[in-house]
Parts: C-alpha cells; sequence; structure tokens
C-alpha cells in the first residue's frame, strides 16, 4: 500500500495497539485504538511464578507483545509484510528503502536506548512499538504512540534500540501493512474476537492464567504474608512488582481494562447489540477495583498504611469476581447467532 | 474511571509528559483522557529506580575504592546487569566476571574494549578511566 497522504500522529494508552490502529487507519482502514485491541483478543492475566524477572514472576494484565499485530492482522484479513534482520546494517538500509518507497513503518525497539524518552522511563524493555514515517537529515521522524507529538531519533540510537538483545529482542522487526480486505465484516469479526478473548479469560486449562491466575494471585498475597521469611522484605517488593507492571509497563492492568471496556462500548454500537454495553460497564468496575488494589498496595508498600495482606487479596478477588461477571455477559452476547 | 478522576498529579517519573487514558465521561460514554501520572504509580516506578540507584552508587563506590574495575560501574550506569550485558556482547557472564577484575580489566586489548564500547554506549577512552556521568 503506497501512501501519499501525510502520516497523522494521534497518541494512544498503549504502543501496540496504537502502532496497529494508525497504521491501518492511514493505509485506509480506519480502527480506533480500543477497536484494536479488542479485535485481536489482547485482554489476558497470567501471573507465570517459574518466568522470573530478577527474582520475581512474570505478571502481564495482557497477550504477550506481537499478539495485537498478529490478532488484528488475523482477524481482519490485513495484508502485512513482517521483516527481522541478522544483520543491522541490513535492518537500517531496508528501512531506509521502506521510507524512501513512501511507507510508513512498524519497528519494535527497546525502550532504553530511545533518547526521546524521559530518563526514568528509560527500562531495558525490549518490546515497545513505533512507527517511523519519514527522514530528515541524520534523523528518523517518529510517531511513538505513547507520546503526545511526533519525536524525532538519530540514526545511531535507533539502530541501537532495533538490535538490543536480551529478552523479548526485536531484531529489528519491522513491519508494514500492504493490503487491506476487501471488506470488513464486524458483525462476525467483533463476536468472534469477544469468544476468542472469552477462551483465554475463562477458559485457560492452566492455573495461572485467566481468572484462576488471579485468584491465584489473590490467595499468594496472603500466603506470603504468613510466611515468615518472606514477609516482611519480598512481599512489599512483590506488591510493588504487580503494582508496577500493572500501572507503569504499556498502559496496566487497569488501562487495559478500561481499554477493552472501550471496545466494548464501540462493538455495542458497531454491530447493535446492547448486551455489550452492560458488559463494557462491568469491565469499567474492574479497572476501578485494580485501580484501588494499586493504590492500597502502594500505600502499603511506602509504609504509608499498615500491610493489610487480607484486604489486598480481597481486592483481587473482588477483580476476579468482577471480570467473570463481564465475561458471562459477554459469553452470553457473541454466542454464534 | 470518571473522566474526572484520570490523576493528574504530576509525577517526576513522566518527565512532564503526559499519557494518555480511557474514561468515562458523564453521559456514560469512553473517552481518551491525558494524565500526568498517578501517585500509585510514581511509588513503583520509584521503588524500580531506587533499587537501579543503589546497585549504581554501590559499585561506584568499589571502583573507586578500586575492588571493581570501571566495566562493572558502566554496566550498572546503563541499568544492565550481568545477563544483559553478557547477551550485548556475546561475551560469557564468567568472563565478563573476570573483567570486573581491576589488574585484568587494565590489560584488555583495544578490541574486547570496543566491544565494550558499543554495548555500552560508551567511548573507549572514557572505559579506560572512571567516569561518574559517561
Amino acid at each position: 500500500m503506497r501512501q501519499t497522504l501525510p502520516f497523522t500522529h494521534r497518541q494512544s494508552a498503549h504502543c501496540e495497539s496504537g502502532v496497529m490502529s494508525a497504521l491501518t487507519t492511514h493505509a485506509g482502514l480506519p480502527l480506533s485504538e480500543p477497536m484494536a485491541f479488542g479485535l485481536a483478543a489482547a485482554l489476558a492475566f497470567a501471573l507465570i511464578p517459574f518466568v522470573k524477572l530478577s527474582g520475581l514472576p512474570l505478571i502481564a494484565y495482557r497477550m504477550p507483545p506481537g499478539a495485537i499485530i498478529r490478532g488484528v492482522r488475523k482477524r481482519l484479513d490485513i495484508g502485512m509484510r513482517r521483516f527481522t534482520f541478522g544483520d543491522p546494517e541490513q535492518g537500517m538500509a531496508a528501512l531506509d528503502r521502506a521510507l524512501d518507497e513512501g511507507r510508513v513503518v512498524g519497528l519494535q525497539s527497546s525502550v532504553f536506548w530511545l533518547p526521546y524518552f524521559p530518563e526514568d522511563m528509560r527500562f531495558h524493555f525490549n518490546a515497545h512499538n513505533l512507527i517511523v514515517y519519514g527522514r530528515d537529515g541524520g534523523d528518523y521522524l517518529v510517531s511513538d504512540p505513547v507520546f503526545e507529538e511526533t519525536v524525532r531519533c538519530d540514526r545511531a540510537s535507533m539502530k541501537k534500540a532495533r538490535f538490543a538483545k536480551g529478552a523479548l529482542a526485536a531484531k529489528g522487526l519491522m513491519y508494514f501493512v500492504e493490503r487491506l480486505p476487501a471488506e470488513v465484516e464486524l458483525g462476525r469479526a467483533i463476536p468472534a474476537a469477544i469468544r476468542a478473548n472469552h477462551r483465554v479469560m475463562a477458559k485457560a486449562p492452566l492455573p495461572f492464567v485467566g481468572l484462576r491466575g488471579m485468584r491465584r494471585l489473590g490467595r499468594s498475597i496472603v500466603k506470603l504474608s504468613r510466611d515468615p521469611r518472606r514477609r516482611d522484605t519480598y512481599l512489599p517488593r512483590f506488591l510493588g512488582h504487580v503494582v508496577r507492571m500493572q500501572e507503569e509497563i504499556g498502559t496496566g492492568g487497569a488501562g487495559f481494562r478500561f481499554m477493552y471496556g472501550a471496545f466494548l462500548k464501540e462493538a455495542a454500537a458497531s454491530i447493535g447489540e446492547p448486551a455489550l454495553k452492560e458488559a463494557s460497564a462491568a469491565m469499567t468496575e474492574a479497572g476501578d477495583t485494580w485501580r484501588l488494589f494499586a493504590l492500597r498496595a502502594s500505600k502499603m508498600c511506602k509504609g504509608r498504611e499498615p500491610m493489610n495482606a487480607p484486604a489486598l487479596s480481597d481486592i483481587i478477588m473482588q477483580c476476579a469476581d468482577r471480570e467473570a461477571a463481564a465475561w458471562e455477559l459477554l459469553r452470553i452476547a457473541a454466542r454464534h447467532r | 474511571m470518571d473522566a474526572n478522576d484520570v490523576p493528574q498529579d504530576r509525577i517526576p517519573t513522566y518527565g512532564g509528559r503526559r499519557k494518555l487514558f480511557y474514561a468515562v465521561d458523564r453521559d456514560g460514554s469512553y473517552v481518551a483522557v491525558r494524565s500526568s501520572g498517578w501517585e500509585a504509580e510514581a511509588v513503583a516506578t520509584g521503588s524500580a529506580l531506587e533499587e537501579i540507584e543503589c546497585l549504581r552508587q554501590d559499585a561506584w563506590r568499589r571502583a573507586q575504592a578500586g575492588t571493581t574495575s570501571p566495566l562493572e560501574y558502566y554496566m550498572t550506569c546503563r541499568r544492565m546487569d550481568l545477563a544483559l550485558l553478557a547477551q550485548t556482547t556475546g561475551y560469557s557472564p564468567w568472563r565478563i566476571r573476570r573483567h570486573f577484575r581491576p589488574a585484568v580489566y587494565a590489560r584488555l586489548s583495544d578490541r574486547v574494549l570496543s566491544r565494550y564500547a558499543d554495548a555500552l554506549g560508551i567511548e573507549s577512552v572514557t572505559l579506560r578511566a572512571l567516569v561518574e556521568r559517561p
């Protein structure tokens, strides 16, 4: 898809859904960020005890990186090209070529090496997505979806960011839209996406995924508070980690719930299914409960409120109950009609 | 979350920037609202940054005292751990740990040093010295 139209930057809540929304919209298929997130069935929860990040279990509030791009592409049958590179110089040359052809290109990169990120946000997180829409001298013109305005990035930093090593290494991943589907049947795509997401949240066969994973997190907070060896130092670290993964990385656990709520609201209107509106309200309540957890947990970690593990565990259980209620409404609303 | 409740705590970790959130407005529809940050997020990010800063200061003291090489200090400056530096340079962790010994580090060839320079984004001349803010 060659485009001569100027690219319009729009800020998003989350990098991957924002990139996917911007790429399809620019190619001529307008897709809001919540719609991209929902169609990709990207809402999730997982607490994986055997994958550790500096001694703390992996916790995720959405599907793994790459799932939104793949999910939207498959659900709407969008033709996309995607490339990874063994040699950084080749990867940079390919980016320049695509830009010279007038393409708007999505890239996966490390946050740490992007000079336009504030110092305090620069961690070694390799699965950040951004768009490059042009070149100007030695700089790339960047539309980073989580920023208010477009930014610039010099070539050397871009190369470092694209080819940073470590967990989830991007290997220079770049992608762009090549072909749009002849027609988009949202009346079919939306219920199918909701059913796929229901399977992950309510029916995953693993105890640490979905609603079961949330309840497991609730129980483990109480368990840690009863363990004299882990109560005093590990528990606050663990809670801080849960909150940090919830609020800072991506758009946060509560943020994803609100985004899914926004998707359901939009979906209700576009396919005329009022039950989705009701589910949207339930999902919003779940998001509010997650926020309450973050607030109380961060106060307890800072010692501004005495540590009360049963109360925190109770809030998580409420999150699980509220999301369970939303998914039950969705299961019925998205049944094969 | 109500659109009016979208936090505007102007947290330092945002560096003056704003993020976007989805929230519900008065008539119940979802709107996108910019946020200057939330205290709860600032606490969580802050404690992660504190941990990093502790490691940096500890390595700085030991590097100044000569009990570790500047390499370990520069690694902490770039918020890396041994595993990440190993993956970035292609050197094994034990080999890098050996380079943390000042005597071994002082004898490193320009080739090895340039690999570290590349991985850390720090010039080789700086690597040979000990600079607090590389």
